[in-house]
């Protein structure tokens, strides 16, 4: 017995190393992959990693570009809050009743799959340039995933949970916590990480255009000054921001789907 | 039609109709929204005067060519990587992260490298397409039901032969789920690209008409758009329950 679950123990240390390996594989030829292109593109169209890393270290180390981040950050949150609480309302609301989900879902399909970006002027229009239309557009982004997954998870509970809950004479306070939550949490859980990299994606592309201040913006104004260390660094900061918080998001989701 | 779609059109109409009203009224600032009428109407004007002809070629142009790269280049890579399994491990965290990726924070970089023109453009349409091919190429060969691939052992098919009569068809449906994911990013990668920074194709156009203040023309423009990208959506969506039914049949 003893020996069983150390074996399994000692098979998941395995997996677990193995998952790292194919990290740090994947991390090593990207390296591989970025320094070759600059040897071929050369110091004008791509900056050698060292050279990035060391703008990087700049742009992070010093006080002067925090007010971009933090400006950034600040309207990823507040559009994250809204795409959330909204998306979960909407797609409870919509896959509690039947006949409101079918007639929602083909439109929450389309809007998905359109070029938002189209709609940015109309958002400009009725918030006026700043953070206001920078968190409506991010937050437009990530409201439709987070809803379709909540849908998807309040229609897929099981009739015999409820059944049961309603056999045992539970107030609907009851149900909701004992059985809908538990229930729909794993797959809500998976919508909010689709919605939370799109809620990011929103925020950037809002302010690539017409923006004054936060993360894209430095990124235009380096293009307008051709600086291609400072374009590679703004990039990686973003690529890394946004890969480690959708491997956490990850994390959690498998937990969360694992437990049921 | 089923009941649940009469109601979604009642309901589109009575949207659209309640926001022509409220234009009218005076409710919305003209300065924001106009009337979804004048919408149609300044749609209509620009694209039947040709002034746009220029720009719908460049941006229909970069989108077919960057479906096509996707789709090929999907395909091929994702069954490159399908037949090598150890590959496959040290790229999936990669792939699985792929799309958290801002992918519109390259363009600055891709003009860099390629110059204004179409060529960045194709780039961040296909980086944005290419990986939704490989990973829905990969899938689809997995769902390949093992007997298929005994029975054509059993009928001694040559390799190609598998391949084309039995392992492809099979893969069909989820292949196409790849492709309806290629296109609707290439259109959306190419169009967002040209509106943060480009000189020609749709999505200038419309980010043009905004800096001058002509809401006719970037309303009519936008409504253009979307109507095109739903229907082309629409049409590829109808394709794939046609195949999801041939195959339950």
């Amino acid at each position: 017995m003893a020996d069983g679950a150390s074996a399994l123990a000692a098979a998941e240390r395995q997996d677990r190393l193995e998952a790292w390996g194919g990290v740090a594989l994947t991390v090593l030829s990207l390296a591989a992959l970025w320094q070759g292109l600059h040897y071929l593109a050369g110091d004008s169209a791509i900056a050698s990693l060292p050279a990035t890393l060391r703008e990087t270290w700049h742009l992070l180390s010093g006080p002067r570009y925090w007010p971009h981040f933090r400006e950034t950050m600040s309207a990823f949150l507040w559009a994250l809050l809204i795409a959330v609480t909204g998306g979960v309302g909407i797609g409870v609301a919509l896959g509690g009743h039947r006949l409101s989900g079918e007639v929602a879902e083909p439109v929450l399909v389309a809007l998905y799959s359109i070029p938002k970006v189209t709609l940015y002027p109309v958002v400009l229009l009725f918030f006026g340039i700043g953070l206001n239309a920078k968190i409506a557009f991010g937050a437009l982004h990530g409201v439709i995933p987070v809803a379709i997954f909540a849908m998807n998870a309040v229609r897929n509970v099981n009739p015999t949970w409820l059944r049961t809950a309603a056999t045992m004479n539970l107030g609907p306070l009851q149900t909701a916590r004992h059985i809908l939550v538990p229930a729909t949490i794993p797959e809500i859980f998976s919508g909010l990480r689709i919605g939370l990299s799109l809620t990011l994606l929103g925020v950037m592309i809002g302010e690539l255009f017409a923006s004054q201040r936060g993360i894209g913006h430095l990124l235009m104004t380096s293009i307008e000054v051709h600086d291609v260390r400072r374009i590679m660094a703004v990039v990686l900061i973003v690529s890394v921001l946004a890969v480690t918080l959708n491997a956490l998001m990850l994390a959690i989701d498998r937990r969360l789907h694992r437990r049921v | 039609m089923t009941k649940a779609a009469w109601i979604r059109l009642a309901l589109l109409a009575a949207a659209i109709g309640g926001l022509e009203g409220a234009c009218r009224a005076g409710w919305l600032p003209r300065t924001a929204i106009i009337p979804p009428t004048e919408m149609a109407a300044g749609g209509w004007r620009a694209v039947a005067s040709g002034e746009l002809n220029e720009d719908m070629a460049q941006t229909f142009s970069v989108v077919a060519i960057a479906i096509m790269v996707s789709l090929a280049g999907g395909f091929l890579v994702g069954f490159a990587i399908h037949g090598r399994p150890r590959l496959r491990r040290a790229l999936d965290p990669f792939l699985g992260a792929y799309y958290a990726i801002p992918h519109f924070a390259f363009y600055p970089l891709l003009i860099v490298l390629f110059g204004l023109g179409p060529g960045p453009l194709i780039a961040l349409a296909v980086m944005f397409g290419v990986v939704a091919m490989i990973v829905a190429t990969m899938n689809g060969l997995d769902r390949v039901p093992r007997v298929l691939g005994k029975t054509a052992q059993v009928m001694r098919l040559t390799g190609t032969d598998e391949l084309w009569r039995v392992r492809l068809p099979a893969a069909l449906p989820h292949l196409f789920a790849g492709v309806k994911l290629a296109i609707a990013y290439s259109f959306i990668g190419v169009i967002a690209g040209e509106f943060i920074l480009s000189t020609k194709g749709i999505g200038h156009a419309i980010a043009f008409a905004y800096d001058n203040f002509d809401a006719r023309s970037m309303y009519g423009l936008i409504l253009f758009v979307l109507l095109l990208v739903a229907s082309v959506n629409l049409t590829l969506h109808t394709v794939e329950q046609r195949l999801i039914q041939r195959r339950s049949r």
